[in-house]
């Protein structure tokens, strides 16, 4: 969908941002950029929409390069969502969602109906329509920031360091909300962060960017974990490789059994079969009770936690189906691991 | 000294005129001063080299004795009311330009930029992101500029114009003080009015900045 072809940029001050970059973003997929700051990544989202212009080389999009193109309408087609949101001070939120809309001259009733719409899609009220940006929370402002780039429904969404300035417990919520989104819109997302957690929960595919503008490595999250390239990209994904790729997994395959008779814990649970907590003679200790979805992290965490070394199961109602032990929860993350690796 | 109610009462209509002839000639001024303003604020704001220039053009104006400037207009506008709106157009640029230059640059470059990024034109930009973002610096000029205007439309006296002014020299003229009061109120009442219109003006085209509970 988005190809870059021996794209060199160097600014006027003589820097090179972004080095001999050739590389393809599927469409459909997300496709991350990091790296550390001064790496080129952000440079290389921003040619994309020619906020930035290459020296060398060639951009295309959905086939087209887009230095043959006129600068203002290609980016009325590429959605794009800033740091900090970016959004009009002076603008209602509505009019905020709806400007690249009344840019295309579709009227002002029905792009402000579209945006009544996208503010439903991306989780706020009608009434926080009417509302200005500064009366919104930072998690809200960014919401908006994604409602007013998908307002004129643009098949490729460039987002630079979308949820780089709220709290860590907002953030989570964005990225799952941009995930639920993503599985319903299905769009080439190109997605600039230089958190290598977040790269890892939002990307289809990662791209790393050492400074200097050089692309060290692309590839699925899960592969990256499993073999990085070299030495910058093994260092840049941090010591904890191992256990991230285990967030890649879910429980979902692991088998489970019931609970065994007898044993010094027990699991106790309430009259609907929730669980409670694990008790022995005369101590209670509390439980945290996983679904299919949960990853195979959380479950290995829960599994060290757990006094009795079993993972409690539960279904969607929080009832619980059986149990899991530390073993099994280990033997699937070992497999987990050798998998990724001959995959790669 | 008294006031004579006597000779106000006999004369509401002239008081009327005059006070209607000054805040017209004080209204020109400001207009014509933002309608050059606001381009060569515009210039002054994208092209640096050319705004020290400009800026400290309109402070030079501004030191310009009122009377030097009627005299030099005297053989183009010649004693007409033209004359008078040219004067006082002079010296609210000094305000007015050098307020809009600030208010367009604080409006944060991250609005720009993500107006740019929507695919939106220079010219739209200014229009209707950059104008309106400037809009309480540049009405924070305006309204200088609007109550330095009225106060010094009386000295167009000296080329037989001035409004209310005129009060003043009648009154110096013949020695009676209720014209130089009179006209003293008068200005002072149009210029907490206009003042007062203009803060009203800004609260209904600024909707973002008012307090919401």
């Amino acid at each position: 969908m988005i190809q870059f072809d021996a794209v060199h940029k160097r600014f006027p001050n003589g820097t090179t941002a972004v080095h001999d970059l050739t590389l393809d973003m599927p469409e459909g997929g997300v496709t991350v950029l990091v790296g550390s700051s001064g790496c080129g990544k952000t440079t290389t989202l921003r040619m994309i929409n020619r906020m930035v212009e290459p020296t060398s080389g060639t951009i295309k999009v959905g086939g087209k390069d887009v230095t043959r193109q006129d600068a203002a309408e290609l980016r009325r087609s590429i959605g794009y969502v800033i740091q900090q949101s970016g959004l009009f001070p002076h603008r209602t939120v509505l009019d905020n969602i709806a400007t690249v809309p009344l840019l295309l001259g579709h009227g002002r009733k029905r792009a402000r109906a579209r945006a009544a719409e996208l503010l439903e899609t991306v989780g706020l009220t009608a009434e926080s329509g009417k509302r200005y940006p500064h009366q919104l929370s930072g998690g809200q402002q960014q919401r908006v920031g994604v409602a007013r780039a998908l307002a004129a429904d643009p098949p490729v969404l460039l987002m630079d360091e979308p949820f780089g300035a709220v709290d860590p417990v907002v953030r989570t919520q964005l990225q799952d909300e941009l995930l639920r989104l993503q599985k319903e819109l299905n769009k080439t997302i190109v997605f600039v962060t230089h958190d290598v957690d977040e790269a890892v929960r939002l990307g289809d595919r990662i791209a790393i960017f050492r400074t200097g503008g050089h692309l060290v490595q692309c590839a699925p999250p899960a592969e990256l974990l499993a073999r990085p390239a070299d030495d910058f990209v093994a260092d840049f994904l941090g010591a904890e490789r191992g256990l991230k790729l285990l967030s890649l997994k879910t429980l979902a395959e692991v088998p489970q059994g019931p609970a065994p008779e007898g044993a010094a814990w027990s699991l106790v649970c309430d009259a609907a079969g929730r669980p409670l907590h694990w008790a022995a003679d005369d101590a209670e200790v509390p439980v945290r009770p996983l679904k299919d979805g949960d990853s195979l992290l959380a479950a290995l965490d829960e599994s060290v936690a757990s006094p009795a070394g079993l993972v409690a199961r539960v279904d969607a109602d929080g009832v619980l189906t059986g149990v899991t032990s530390r073993n099994d929860i280990h033997r699937h993350a070992g497999r987990a691991h050798t998998e990724a690796r001959v995959a790669a | 000294m008294t006031i004579d109610w006597s000779w106000i009462s006999g004369h509401t209509d002239d008081l009327t005129t005059l006070t209607i002839s000054h805040l017209q000639a004080a209204l020109s001024a400001v207009f014509f001063g933002l309608l050059i303003s606001l381009p060569l604020a515009v210039v002054a704001h994208r092209i640096r080299p050319l705004r020290g220039f400009l800026l400290g053009l309109s402070n030079v104006l501004f030191t310009i004795p009122s009377i030097a400037i009627f005299v030099l207009l005297l053989p183009i506008s010649g004693l007409t009311r033209t004359t008078t709106v040219i004067g006082l157009t002079v010296y609210t640029l000094v305000v007015l330009l050098q307020n809009t230059v600030e208010g367009l640059d604080s409006v944060p470059a991250k609005t720009k930029e993500a107006a740019k990024a929507m695919g939106t034109r220079p010219l739209r930009t200014l229009l209707t992101v950059e104008l309106p973002l400037a809009l309480p610096v540049i009405m924070a000029g305006v309204r200088i500029a609007t109550v330095m205007s009225i106060s010094l439309v009386s000295v167009a006296t000296y080329i037989g114009d001035g409004g209310l002014g005129q009060l003043f020299t009648d009154g110096f003229q013949r020695d009676f003080p209720t014209p130089v009061i009179a006209g003293v109120v008068l200005t002072l009442l149009l210029a907490v009015a206009a003042d007062a219109l203009l803060v009203a003006l800004q609260y209904v085209l600024t909707p973002w900045r008012r307090r919401r509970a």
